[in-house]
């Protein structure tokens, strides 16, 4: 019963945050309600049981990737007004009014067919995650059964997740690291140079 | 960068209890939620919170950025040596089992040294991405 009080009363704020992020024009205060927004889903992820994903959502959506966007935000120093002063009213508000309406009604529609949140019969539980759960802490003697699927049954996934991020590290340095060269002014020999 | 007697005092409180949390999820994910992400992402907030509270400047003289390369570089080693050190072992490429002198043993050293690897990287990685965006306003 608080699962359902706990859960809408989430969900609630989020849909709210959403509006509010839609709404706003303001970057900076659009950037802190994408925090807020991490951390209410890092909320909904513990009433699921899910803290493994939980903890990550609240460190990296919350965290680190508010903070990035603050830092580029600060880099690009545009003023931060809007490109128009009102919608474009080149086209009607009803198009997209309907589209949203179809696919709305079509994902509730999906949604009659997903079976009930841990229902034993759905089909996350009955292909591997019965061996796993039957067998994760006789072969590897780790209690948490997420660590031990992640670090040993999955262990070539969580390789190439680690490589992923070291690439991304290896990306950001090459795009934007070390320090900017020094705006190419050329002497007036070298300048001669060129022209010869 | 203005003296902020507050904010000074305040993150010098809470910086070492973050990066013992950090140590904690690392090393005891095994056991509870957590585990080289996440402990990786927390590890790097603590000196992201040092760098945005004194400074930049500072922040790099504690951890250079030529180190966070090597660092982010050493998280993968660790990993695929672990791999390559079983296959040596005469096992499968990341089957931690011969690593220990049980089947129990070697999975737990293996995870153990696989999670810090990821630990090591993701740590890494976060601080050249922090520095690679905040750095680049200056100079």
């Amino acid at each position: 019963m608080i699962d359902i009080v706990i859960n809408i009363t989430l969900l609630a704020f989020l849909a709210i945050t959403s509006v509010a992020i839609v709404r706003m024009t303001n970057l900076f205060a659009i950037v802190m309600l994408f925090g807020i927004f991490s951390l209410l889903s890092a909320g909904l992820f513990v009433v699921m049981d899910a803290p493994d994903v939980a903890f990550t959502e609240a460190a990296v959506g919350a965290g680190i990737s508010t903070v990035l966007m603050l830092a580029t935000l600060a880099l690009v120093r545009r003023p931060q007004k809007p490109f128009y002063a009102e919608a474009p009213s080149s086209h009607r508000a009803w198009l997209p009014l309907i589209v949203v309406a179809i696919t709305a009604s079509a994902l509730v529609y999906g949604t009659r067919d997903i079976p009930g949140f841990g229902a034993p019969g759905a089909p996350a539980q009955t292909h591997v995650a019965r061996y796993y759960i039957e067998n994760a802490l006789p072969e590897t003697g780790v209690p948490n059964i997420v660590t031990a699927v992640l670090a040993s049954y999955r262990g070539f996934d969580t390789l190439g997740e680690v490589t992923v991020i070291f690439t991304a590290a290896v990306a950001v340095l090459l795009l934007i690291g070390g320090r900017r060269p020094k705006s190419p002014v050329k002497t007036k020999d070298e300048g001669k140079q060129d022209e010869a | 960068m203005r003296p902020n007697l507050i904010l000074h005092v305040v993150a010098k409180f809470v910086i070492p209890l973050i990066i013992l949390f950090a140590l904690y999820v690392q090393f005891h994910g095994d056991f509870g939620p957590g585990g080289g992400f996440q402990a990786g992402v927390i590890f790097s907030t603590a000196f992201i919170l040092y760098s945005l509270v004194f400074g930049l400047d500072t922040a790099e003289k504690i951890i250079p950025s030529h180190w966070l390369r090597i660092l982010a570089a050493l998280g993968v080693v660790i990993y695929a040596g672990v791999g390559v050190v079983s296959l040596l072992l005469g096992g499968n490429y990341l089957d931690y089992t011969l690593l220990g002198s049980n089947q129990i043993a070697g999975q737990h050293l293996g995870i153990l040294l696989v999670e810090l690897g990821v630990g090591i990287t993701v740590a890494a990685a976060m601080l050249i991405l922090f520095f690679a965006f905040a750095g680049r306003g200056r100079d």
